[in-house]
C-alpha cells in the first residue's frame, strides 16, 4: 500500500524528525511504503480560522497538487487532518476545485485512524515503561470525529500505565491564533488542563495534534513541571 | 441599554472575570453539573443524533416558511380574541407595550422570564410611565434587587452569585434575617413575590414557542411564575422573538422535550403551559385581555444570509454550559445579554461589528459548541464566518495581521519561498533560544511566549526533511 505522508508545518518547522520518523517507521512496519512529497507546505488552518479564505483557497490548491498522485495521504494530526477534510467547502462554487478537493478528503487520515480504520491494526508491539495519560484533541474528536482509534493502539502499548484525564473532553486552549490573540482567556484554560494532568500523577502526556501539545507541553516547561510531552507516534514507535 | 451590559472595552471585561474566583468557581460547578445532567437526560431519549436530525428540520422549515406561519398565528391569535402586534424594532415594540400598559392605567407589572424584554429594554420603557416592573422569575428577581445586575447566562441569569451573596443581597434590600438556605430563602421570595402577583394589573411574559395552528403561546418553568402572571393580572402582553414559532402541537412536543433536556437536563420541566386566548365564560381565571409582540428587531436581515442558522436557537443555553471560554470568563465578559457561542455569533448580527469585533475570535473553534447544540446551529463555523466577514467585507482586520496572511498564504504555496524561510527561521529565533527553548520570543511570538515556552525550532540534520532525504540515499 502506498502512503504520502503530509507531515504538517508543525511537524517541519518547528519540532525535531522524531514525529515524522515514528510515522514513516510505523507505517512501514505494516507493509506501507511511504513516500513524502517536497513540495508540501501547510494545510491553511492559521488563514481559514481567521477569516482570510480567499488567502486559504490558494494554500489549498496547493496542497491539493502536491498530493494529487496519492493513493492514501497519512498526516500526524487530527486538526490538520480535519483541514484537508474541510477543503471541498471552500470551493462551493468552483466545481472542478471542489472535485478534487473531494477527491482529497476522500484519501486523507489522520496516523491512529488509518492504523485502525484502514490497516485493521489493534497492536502496534510498542513498549514504553511511563505513567501516561491522554490528551484528546478538540477537532480529531469533534470535527474529524475519531475518538477511539488512539485509546485503542495505546492499550496495546506494553509497560503503559494508563489514567484518564479529568475533563479530557475540554479545550487546552490553544486554538492556533486564539492563543496569541486571546493570551488571557487562553492562559486560564491551559492552567487547568496542566492542572487536570498532575491529577492523574502521569510522567508523560500523550496527545495527537502538535498544536495542542506546544502549548500545553510550552506551559509545563514555563511552570517548570516535569512532565514530559510525547506524540502518539513517538509513543507507537516507542521499543 | 438593548442587548449592551457594560461600557467596559472586552479585555477589562475579560480580567475582571478571570479575578472573579467567586464566579469562576460558580461557573465551573455549575457547568459540571448541568452537563452531567444533559447528558443523563438525552440518553434516555434513545439515538440523540435522530432527535437533532428532527429538530433541525423543524427550525429550517420554520424559518424556510417563517412568512406563512407568522401570518397563520396572528389569525389564530386574533380569532381568539387576542390582539397581535408585529415590531420592526425595539422602539416600536416598547411604544405598544406602553400605551397597552397606559391604557389600562396600570401601576403594577408582573414579569415571568423574557430574554426578548431585556434586548428590547422594555422594563426602562415602561419605568419611565412610572410603572413598577417585578421580575418573578426567581435569578431574574434576584438581579433586579441587586442594582439591576445583569444577567450572565440565557437560563440562569444569576449563575455568577453563590447563596451568600444572594442572602446579602435579601438582607441589604428587602431585611432578610435568615440563612442561606437556598430553600429558606425560595420561600422568602415566594412570599415576598405573592403580593406582587396579586396586585399586578399586567403579566408580562416571554415565549418560549408560539404555536401558529391554533395560536397559542407555550412557557417552560420551574417555579411557576409564568402561570402565575398569566393567570392573576387582566391584562397579559407576551413578549417573542419573531422566530420562536412552531406550525403546530407535534413539533412543539420535540422541541420542548429537546429544551428541557439541552438546557437543565430534565426530562420536562416542572411547569410546561400553553395559552390560548383570552379568558372564556365559565373559565375559573385567565386574562380579559391578551396582547401579542412579536419583535424584528435585526432578525429579518438575518434571514435567507449565510447566518440564518443562528435563528434556529431555541435559548437553551447548552452551548454556554460546555463553553471552555465562558467557563473561565464568566458571563458578563461577553457585555451582552447574551453570552457564550451562541452569543458571539448573535450580537455582531443583532448590533454590528465595531460594538462585537472581538466576540468572534474568543473561541479556540474547539467545536463543544456545535456538538451539543440540540438544532445543530454550526456554531463554530458561524464564528469563522464572523470572522470571513470581518476580513473580507467589513474592513475590520487589522493591518498587519492582513501583510502576515497575505505572507503566509504566499509562502505555503510556494515551496520555494516556505522552504528558505523554513531554512531561514531557526538562525532569526537563534538569539532568542536558551536551553533548546524560547522563553522571550521577538514580535508575535512574543504573545505566545508571554506565558509559554517555545520550543527552539527545529534545523538542519535535526529536522524530518533531512533524515528523510539522507534515507533515500540510503544514509540510514
Amino acid at each position: 500500500m502506498k502512503v504520502s505522508l503530509f507531515l504538517t508545518c508543525l511537524a517541519d518547522v518547528v519540532y525535531p524528525a522524531s514525529v515524522g520518523k515514528s510515522t514513516v517507521e510505523i507505517l512501514e512496519r505494516f507493509g506501507c511504503e511511504v513516500d513524502f512529497p517536497k513540495k508540501q507546505t501547510c494545510c491553511g488552518q492559521p488563514a481559514f480560522n481567521s477569516g482570510y479564505h480567499r488567502e486559504t483557497k490558494e494554500v489549498a490548491k496547493h496542497m491539493i497538487n502536491v498530493f494529487k498522485d496519492a493513493e492514501y495521504v497519512v498526516s500526524p494530526s487530527g486538526s490538520c487532518t480535519t483541514m484537508l477534510h474541510e477543503y471541498p467547502h471552500l470551493f462551493e462554487d468552483d466545481p472542478e476545485w471542489k472535485q478534487k478537493a473531494e477527491q482529497l478528503k476522500s484519501k486523507s487520515y489522520e496516523l491512529t485512524q488509518f492504523l485502525v480504520d484502514v490497516l485493521k491494526i489493534t497492536d502496534v508491539g510498542a513498549k514504553l515503561n511511563a505513567k501516561a495519560t491522554y490528551h484528546t484533541s478538540c477537532h480529531m474528536t469533534r470535527l474529524l470525529g475519531v475518538k477511539e482509534a488512539p485509546m485503542t493502539l495505546l492499550k496495546s502499548v506494553e509497560g503503559l500505565e494508563f489514567t484518564e484525564l479529568p475533563n479530557k473532553e475540554q479545550c487546552c486552549g490553544f486554538g492556533g491564533t486564539f492563543s496569541v490573540k486571546m493570551v488571557p482567556i487562553s492562559e486560564q484554560m491551559v492552567n487547568e488542563k496542566v492542572q487536570h494532568i498532575e491529577e492523574t500523577d502521569a510522567e508523560v502526556l500523550v496527545g495527537a495534534d502538535l498544536g495542542c501539545l506546544m502549548n500545553i507541553g510550552g506551559r509545563i516547561n514555563r511552570q517548570g513541571k516535569a512532565i514530559k510531552v510525547m506524540h502518539i507516534a513517538e509513543v507507537l514507535n516507542s521499543k | 441599554m438593548g442587548i449592551k451590559t457594560s461600557d467596559d472595552k472586552f479585555f477589562t471585561r475579560v480580567d475582571k472575570g478571570i479575578n472573579n474566583d467567586f464566579m469562576r468557581k460558580a461557573v465551573s460547578g455549575a457547568q459540571e453539573r448541568m452537563q452531567g445532567r444533559r447528558l443523563d437526560s438525552i440518553s434516555a431519549l434513545g439515538d440523540w443524533e435522530d432527535w437533532r436530525n428532527l429538530a433541525e428540520e423543524i427550525r429550517q422549515h420554520t424559518l424556510e416558511n417563517l412568512d406563512f406561519y407568522l401570518e397563520q398565528l396572528a389569525d389564530n391569535v386574533v380569532k381568539n380574541g387576542g390582539n397581535i402586534f408585529f415590531a420592526e424594532t425595539a422602539e416600536e415594540a416598547n411604544e405598544y407595550i406602553k400605551s397597552v400598559v397606559a391604557s389600562k392605567e396600570a401601576k403594577k407589572i408582573i414579569k415571568s422570564k423574557s430574554m426578548v424584554t431585556e434586548e428590547i429594554s422594555m422594563n426602562q420603557a415602561l419605568e419611565s410611565l412610572g410603572c413598577e416592573v417585578i421580575e418573578s422569575d426567581l435569578g431574574e428577581w434576584i438581579l433586579q434587587l441587586d442594582d439591576h445586575d445583569p444577567p450572565s447566562h440565557i437560563v440562569v441569569p444569576a449563575l455568577h452569585k453563590n447563596k451568600e451573596q444572594i442572602r446579602e443581597t435579601f438582607a441589604d434590600k428587602r431585611g432578610y434575617k435568615r440563612t442561606s438556605d437556598p430553600k429558606e430563602m425560595a420561600l422568602f421570595a415566594r412570599e415576598q413575590l405573592r403580593k406582587d402577583f396579586l396586585e399586578a394589573e399586567v403579566g408580562i411574559t416571554g415565549c418560549n414557542f408560539a404555536v401558529a395552528e391554533s395560536g397559542s403561546i407555550s412557557l417552560v418553568t420551574n417555579e411557576g411564575n409564568a402561570r402565575m402572571a398569566t393567570t392573576i393580572p387582566k391584562t397579559q402582553i407576551t413578549v417573542m422573538g419573531m422566530e420562536r414559532i412552531v406550525p403546530t402541537w407535534e413539533e412543539l412536543d420535540v422541541l420542548v422535550s429537546m429544551l428541557a433536556r439541552s438546557a437543565v437536563g430534565q426530562k420536562l420541566t416542572s411547569y410546561v403551559t400553553g395559552l390560548t386566548g383570552t379568558k372564556e365564560e365559565g373559565d375559573v381565571d385567565g386574562p380579559e385581555e391578551f396582547h401579542l409582540v412579536v419583535v424584528d428587531n435585526g432578525r429579518s436581515k438575518i434571514l435567507g444570509t449565510q447566518f440564518q442558522s443562528a435563528l434556529q436557537c431555541i435559548r437553551c443555553a447548552a452551548c454556554i454550559n460546555v463553553c471552555p471560554v465562558y467557563r473561565h470568563v464568566g458571563g458578563h465578559s461577553y457585555g451582552s445579554i447574551y453570552p457564550g457561542p451562541i452569543g458571539a455569533v448573535l450580537n455582531p448580527l443583532l448590533g454590528d461589528y465595531d460594538e462585537w469585533k472581538e466576540l468572534p475570535y474568543a473561541s479556540t473553534l474547539c467545536g463543544a459548541c456545535t456538538e451539543v447544540c440540540p438544532v445543530k446551529i454550526p456554531l463554530h463555523n458561524l464564528l469563522i464566518e464572523h470572522r470571513r466577514v470581518m476580513v473580507e467585507q467589513a474592513g475590520k482586520a487589522p493591518f498587519a495581521e492582513k501583510l502576515a496572511m497575505k505572507g503566509y498564504a504566499f509562502a505555503a504555496s510556494s515551496p520555494s519561498v516556505y522552504n528558505v524561510g523554513t531554512k531561514t527561521a531557526p538562525s532569526v529565533m537563534g538569539p532568542y533560544s536558551k536551553n533548546g527553548l524560547i522563553s522571550n520570543g521577538p514580535g508575535p511570538v512574543k504573545l505566545w511566549t508571554d506565558i509559554r515556552d517555545l520550543p527552539e525550532l527545529s534545523k538542519g540534520k535535526d529536522k524530518f526533511r533531512t533524515w528523510f532525504e539522507n534515507r533515500d540515499k540510503g544514509g540510514e
